[in-house]
């Protein structure tokens, strides 16, 4: 184990601090902002409507939580797989779910109807809604994660250590299990109700979780002019690319099953060839800029820090971009009630349902990932998340 | 520094536990004056329950009779809020809300916040009898 | 209190007069005898509309603007926000282009998808089948709207004070068509089949799916019915004749 003298702290630049804390403070008010506004005047000033009724503090929200279980991975590696350079970036890893979970779980809350009744949501439980079941799984998330930080950070627990990690591993999965059957569950509309829906949603926090991590990993290197050894470099990388691969396999797995019923055919023409921004969405984001260009990035040999960043960066958006076609798109098209007939009616009966988000809605959801940069970096200034790694032992394992 | 982030953390464990409460109790007070309650009692006469029984526990009894309505739809008078509103709304204002309304002089004078009147109607109305078109 | 008992039954008796004026075998309302004020509902009971597309008239809304009354929700101005507890469909079957004209609303399951996804319990059906939204308890996530596959539930988009006494409904929770609850629990027949009638289509026959000798049950047995998208199985108490 390296010693704690060897951590080092980050208490130089004191002014780019500040800078990077007013920053996130004006994202944060802008959030707060929207709140008021929307829960003043009701969701009439919003894009959303009776047709899209998630749009993107949804989008936001959701990738904020499914990144949050999956940034726990790192941790997991280290404690659940005894990997030793996994080991040394736990605290951080720790930490980083426990922000982007606070700031996904923020912006839901924001876009209650009453979130006045956040205590009710907190009170009273049908045990038969996967809903509820997420509301437990995501406040013991906070207990466990926290617990298992203690147990990294306070020695006299560390016996602790590995029991937690377990917890925490499989408490994560269960998680993003059940965030997935949010839209696995729905059986009435044809982009969701499948199966497929909980272990995707798994191969993609593992993404998206690992993207977020290797991004705060690199930015914190370079606040302190460090480089990453390029051993663990290089397996990080790797194992990025094995998410993102895996994921682009989920994704074509999902649609060429769907496109195998004919029932669902409409809705996979919709999505794959003319359902406009949908489409676009789809193509170029979740599976362009969010699966393909990082591979290419990350298997193009010599990579490099900044290399991998930007992969990391392209796998966030993707990410966002995926929450958006499947949340908004899944909506978008037009509710099948009647199949075999043409439908109109007063209440868009029919049409593919257009949504519009007003600059709100993108204040509340970087709202979320601002209070989760925030709350990342004050903790990062205060306490040793800076990975520690012990060479000897990462020599030994090879 | 560290000892304060372990307890900080050793809080976050409490999370699921319900701290949440406490929101409960911080609903806000209206600001500003604090006008004595004006409760004036237009209709003379016997209200559902004694005056004593009524002001400490009125809340209990309108709750315990929304959910026998809503869900089992007993639909008796006495404790019902639509019954609460006919006799109790000013005459000059129709309400119970408002300045010197029945429910909101004493709910502002005991600084608790009342989100009835969110959805519910606080005058009086013409009810639509079953069976009628009105 | 006695005058409000003899308009009730003179309504009663109106109703059951003008039930017997209608087709041997079919009374428009059911004069359901209404259950004591302090009694719950039971299961014995489950309530049920049989809608007959061959007489809705396309074009025709008496229904929803009957709703639009009772329920204090006024006429859809913003149809993108505003509530809908009913709306009128206009179908065309893509194959060979006939044409039906039907009222659509909560179809009242008895396995409703959004009693089941919601988190609070707010989405809940009541002992006699009528799925209601306990406003107390909604938080306003919208995911009954997600889940339910009749498109039948409206999120109140603004703030409201023109409710009627006896429906409260508010910003920030979401609704749905009651059944007109408050009229049936008095022994009435919701808004919308009152309208029909008076229209002069008769479409919609509300009663008890329960009683064998209902009018609702009693056709149900004699002609075709269907319930939508019966490949969920939801048991639903709206059926539909003529589709």
């Amino acid at each position: 184990m390296a010693s704690s003298a060897s951590y080092v702290e980050t208490q130089s630049r004191t002014g780019a601090f500040w800078g990077l804390l007013a920053l996130g403070g004006l994202f944060m008010l802008a959030a707060f902002a929207a709140f008021l506004h929307f829960e003043h005047s009701g969701h009439v000033v919003t894009g959303m409507d009776n047709q899209i009724v998630w749009g993107l503090p949804h989008v936001f929200a959701v990738f904020l939580i499914v990144a949050a279980s999956g940034v726990l991975n790192v941790a997991s590696i280290g404690s659940v797989f005894g990997k030793p350079a996994y080991k040394a970036r736990a605290p951080l890893s720790g930490l980083l779910a426990l922000a982007m979970m606070a700031g996904g779980l923020a912006v839901l809350a924001a876009d209650l109807g009453r979130p006045d009744r956040l205590v009710v949501a907190m009170t009273h439980f049908n045990f038969k809604s996967i809903f509820a079941l997420n509301m437990m799984f995501y406040s013991g998330f906070f207990a466990i994660v926290a617990a298992y930080l203690v147990t990294l950070m306070d020695r006299s627990l560390a016996g602790y250590n590995k029991v937690l990690g377990f917890l925490a591993f499989f408490w994560r999965l269960a998680l993003t299990t059940a965030t997935g059957s949010i839209f696995g569950f729905l059986v009435a509309r044809s982009a969701y109700g499948s199966a497929l829906m909980a272990p995707m949603f798994i191969i993609y926090s593992f993404a998206y979780g690992l993207a977020a991590f290797l991004i705060v990993q690199g930015s914190m290197y370079a606040w302190n002019n460090l480089k990453l050894d390029e051993g663990i470099l290089a397996r990080m990388k790797n194992l990025l690319a094995v998410f993102v691969g895996a994921a682009l396999y989920f994704t074509a797995v999902m649609h060429l099953t769907s496109l195998y019923f004919a029932r669902q055919t409409d809705y996979e023409r919709f999505l794959l060839l003319d359902g406009g921004i949908y489409t676009a969405a789809f193509w170029l984001g979740q599976v362009l800029i969010g699966g393909i260009l990082p591979l290419v990035l990350l298997f193009a040999p010599g990579a490099t820090q900044t290399r991998v960043i930007a992969a990391s960066v392209l796998v966030v958006l993707g990410g966002l971009a995926q929450m958006f076609v499947t949340i908004v798109g899944g909506q978008a098209f037009p509710l099948e009630i009647f199949p075999g007939y043409a439908i109109s009616s007063s209440f868009q009966d029919g049409i593919v349902n257009a949504y519009s988000p007003v600059i709100g809605e993108f204040a509340l959801g970087f709202g979320g990932i601002a209070l989760a940069f925030l709350i990342t970096v004050v903790a990062v200034r205060v306490l040793r998340f800076l990975p520690q790694d012990d060479f000897a032992a990462l020599k030994a394992e090879d | 520094m560290r000892a304060i982030a372990i307890a900080v953390l050793w809080g976050l464990t409490l999370v699921p536990a319900p701290a949440f409460m406490a929101f409960a109790a911080a609903q806000a007070a209206e600001p500003g004056r604090t006008p004595l309650p004006a409760i004036a009692i237009e209709k003379p006469g016997q209200c559902v329950e004694p005056k004593d029984v009524m002001r400490r526990d009125h809340m209990k009894l309108l709750k315990h009779q929304r959910d026998k309505t809503l869900h089992q739809g007993i639909r008796t008078k006495p404790h019902s809020l639509n019954e609460c509103i006919s006799c109790h709304a000013s005459q000059k204002t129709g309400s119970v809300t408002g300045a010197g309304g029945f429910c909101q002089s004493c709910h502002d004078y005991a600084a608790v916040k009342l989100d009835c009147w969110d959805c519910h109607q606080p005058k009086p109305g013409q009810k639509t009898a079953a069976g009628v078109k009105p | 209190m006695s005058g409000d008992m003899n308009r009730r039954g003179f309504i009663a008796a109106g109703a059951a007069l003008a039930g017997l004026t209608l087709a041997p075998g079919i009374r428009l309302i059911e004069i359901a005898s209404a259950k004591p004020d302090n009694e719950p509902v039971t299961s014995k009971v489950r309530w049920g509309l049989l809608i007959d597309t061959t007489r809705c008239q396309s074009g025709c809304t008496e229904c929803v603007a009957a709703c639009g009354k009772e329920n204090g929700l006024g006429e859809v101005k913003k149809p993108r926000t505003d509530a809908q507890w009913i709306r009128k469909i206009d179908l065309k079957e893509l194959k060979t282009g006939r044409a039906v004209s039907l009222p659509m609303m909560c179809q009242h399951c008895a396995n409703p998808p959004c009693v089941d996804v919601c988190p609070t319990g707010a989405s809940f059906k009541r002992a006699d089948g009528i799925v209601l939204v306990d406003r107390h308890i909604c938080i306003g996530c919208r995911y009954c709207m997600m889940a339910c596959p009749y498109k039948a539930r409206s999120f109140v988009h603004e703030p409201h004070s023109d409710q009627n006494p006896e429906v409260p409904r508010g910003q920030g929770c979401v609704e749905g068509c009651t059944l007109c609850v408050h009229r049936v629990d008095r022994g009435g027949a919701p808004a919308c089949v009152e309208a029909c009638a008076a229209a002069g289509h008769n479409a919609m026959l509300f009663g008890d799916l329960n009683d064998p000798e209902s009018a609702i049950a009693k056709r149900i047995r004699e002609v075709k019915t269907t319930q939508v998208r019966a490949d969920l199985k939801l048991d639903l108490g709206v059926r539909y004749e003529g589709i």
